[in-house]
């Protein structure tokens, strides 16, 4: 009957911050369209105060946690703790585009618009409680993303970053999409609960080789999704061919959505037969590990060098996973925060250094950035100290949480793979520091103008949430850890 | 493996050795003469003129993809005209926040002049 589907007041209040941002986007398109070009300088501002609004209601809704439309959805603090953590990604994403935008004569209302239906998918993500609506979480967050990278459409990097990431993204999809269609043939249904309450069922366990068969495509789809080996290659062409405000929007934003969609799977719905998956996640922790270390230790271009160091920080996260703990979840919600917050403030100082055309990405551009600009640097430094883990950053605390989480769940060899990975990480990341400090500008290079009021907004945002993080980790792993315990 | 699958499995093998025999043996008994003509298209239209992999104007893809989304406007309008009177209100609501939307982009569309043929 058609009334059954009308949905309650409640429900369209847990769904509201989605609502919000997509009318947002929507509209920032028309104004896109019938706005004079100086009315346009307004429209990241819409765009920014929306996300914001939405952050607000995504944090009023948690009041009232609960389903939403037959139970596609659930609202929950995990749920909002992942929502939150998109959209405060989205906002400074928007902070650090705007001069980027404006150098590359290329600003529109559609960038804005596209991250505002990004962030839209990715709450979709985070929320679903069914397959299906994960599925079309990852398509409506790639598919704006797809477009995001290829944006400055004269730029023959951007060209190949969206085909190629597009190209290999669908090709994924397809693999998470005929696992779905697996799981709904063995155990009947496509909600996490369902398929959680079936496998919880002595009476009818599904049979354990098909059921591995599914698993095993939904995982081939989220790892990918993640970047893990061996599913990673598209990372560094994508990273390094997309405009630097695009690569640290999916270099965090997605990765963070596709972990919570990760979690929900493995910890929830799969939880019951987590034997079949946690050699999988072993093996892909550790190969993950090693080869964005090693890979990024020969890495001349610093985009390229940050895409290697954020497959590597895949790694440790699915570390995490393989604790398969409370404690373990957890873990990988605060590294996914920390992780957010460093990785989109070095990416907001490169996408400072490149400037218009992008022709300063190379490790020697850096070169006196100590002297030429010192609080710059000092706040890059920060960023990359807390990307190797030192004490007192957000990144510290995130490593040490998922190492305790292993140790705790027995996974000693993991450990001490991950902690000497940590140390090998120490290298590329000390020696963009040293070069920034101790050697002398190169020659007839040109004067870097002083960073952007929106590029000074995310610096100091994102460096105050790195050493709060770092030194009040409880604030968060508290928040984290009432989230978790919905999931497990 | 559970058994009801074994005749799929059969019928999965014959399937696949059925055109593998059938040309073989064919191939054995049939006079061999190749030859340039044979290789022409029969009957099947005007002969090719260039090669199909040929580089054409990128407005082709805007107005295909201009019409694709218009197409699935039809294709979702099409079963709520179907079902209209028991969808009732709810329908019309749905079908016009979704109707409103692709107007959104139809804006947008038309004013970035994607609608003129440069």
């Amino acid at each position: 009957m058609p009334g059954n589907y009308m949905p309650s007041a409640a429900e369209l209040f847990r769904f509201s911050p989605e609502l919000l941002l997509t009318a947002a986007g929507t509209l920032l398109m028309i104004f896109e369209a019938i706005t004079s070009p100086k009315q346009k300088r307004s429209l990241p501002v819409f765009a920014f105060l929306s996300l914001l609004a939405a952050l607000a209601l995504a944090v009023a809704a948690s009041s009232d946690p609960g389903p939403a439309f037959n139970r596609m959805l659930q609202v929950d603090g995990f749920a909002t703790f992942f929502r939150v953590l998109v959209m405060a990604i989205g906002a400074v994403t928007i902070l650090i585009s705007t001069n980027y935008l404006k150098q590359a004569e290329h600003e529109g209302g559609e960038f804005y618009s596209l991250v505002l239906f990004s962030v839209v998918g990715q709450c979709l993500m985070a929320t679903a409680n069914e397959l299906i609506m994960i599925f079309i979480g990852i398509e409506v967050s790639s598919i704006a993303t797809y477009v995001l990278a290829g944006y400055l459409r004269d730029d023959k990097r951007n060209n190949e970053a969206a085909l190629k990431y597009f190209l290999l993204g669908s090709f994924a999809t397809a693999f998470l999409l005929y696992g779905v269609a697996w799981i709904y043939g063995t155990t009947g249904t496509t909600n996490l609960s369902g398929v959680r309450g079936v496998l919880l069922d002595p009476q009818n366990a599904p049979n354990a080789i098909l059921i591995s068969v599914a698993l095993g495509l939904v995982l081939v789809g989220l790892l990918f999704k993640v970047s893990a080996v061996p599913f990673q290659s598209w990372a560094p062409d994508v990273y390094q061919g997309a405009p630097a405000p695009v690569t640290a929007f999916m270099a965090t934003g997605p990765k963070a959505a596709a972990f919570a969609a990760f979690l929900r799977i493995t910890m929830w719905a799969f939880e019951p037969v987590k034997n079949h998956w946690i050699p999988v996640l072993w093996f892909t922790a550790i190969a993950t590990m090693i080869v964005g270390n090693f890979a990024a230790l020969r890495q001349s271009n610093v985009k390229r060098l940050l895409a290697y160091s954020s497959i590597a920080h895949a790694g440790y996260v699915l570390v995490a996973l393989t604790a398969a703990s409370k404690t373990g979840t957890e873990a990988a919600m605060f590294y996914m925060v920390s992780y957010a917050a460093m990785n989109l403030g070095a990416f907001a100082v490169i996408a400072h250094v490149a400037r218009k055309g992008e022709r300063r990405v190379e490790i020697d551009d850096f070169a006196g950035l100590g002297n030429r600009q010192p609080l710059t640097a000092a706040i890059f430094t920060v960023f990359l100290l807390s990307l190797i883990g030192v004490p007192l950053t957000g990144g510290f605390f995130a490593k040490f949480y998922v190492f305790k989480a292993a140790l705790d769940s027995q996974l000693i060899a993991l450990t001490i793979v991950g902690l000497l990975n940590s140390a090998v990480a120490a290298f590329y990341y000390l020696r963009l520091i040293v070069i920034m400090y101790m050697q002398p500008a190169p020659e007839g290079v040109d004067t870097l103008p002083e960073p952007s009021l929106g590029i000074r907004t995310a610096l100091v945002a994102c460096s105050l949430a790195t050493v709060v993080l770092g030194v009040f980790p409880s604030l968060v792993l508290d928040i984290a850890g009432r989230g978790a315990s919905f999931i497990r | 493996m559970p058994e009801g699958y074994l005749p799929l499995f059969v019928f999965l093998i014959v399937a696949l050795l059925f055109p593998v025999v059938l040309l073989w043996a064919a191939a054995l008994v049939r006079p061999s003469t190749p030859g340039q003509v044979k290789h022409e298209a029969y009957e099947c239209g005007i002969e090719a003129a260039s090669n199909a992999r040929g580089r054409y104007t990128v407005r082709f893809y805007i107005i295909s993809i201009l019409f694709v989304i218009f197409d699935v406007e039809t294709v979702f309008l099409f079963p709520w005209a179907v079902r209209y009177r028991q969808l009732g209100w709810f329908g019309i609501g749905e079908i016009g926040v979704f109707l409103l939307i692709l107007v959104a982009g139809y804006i947008w569309a038309w004013q970035k002049r994607a609608l003129e043929w440069v």
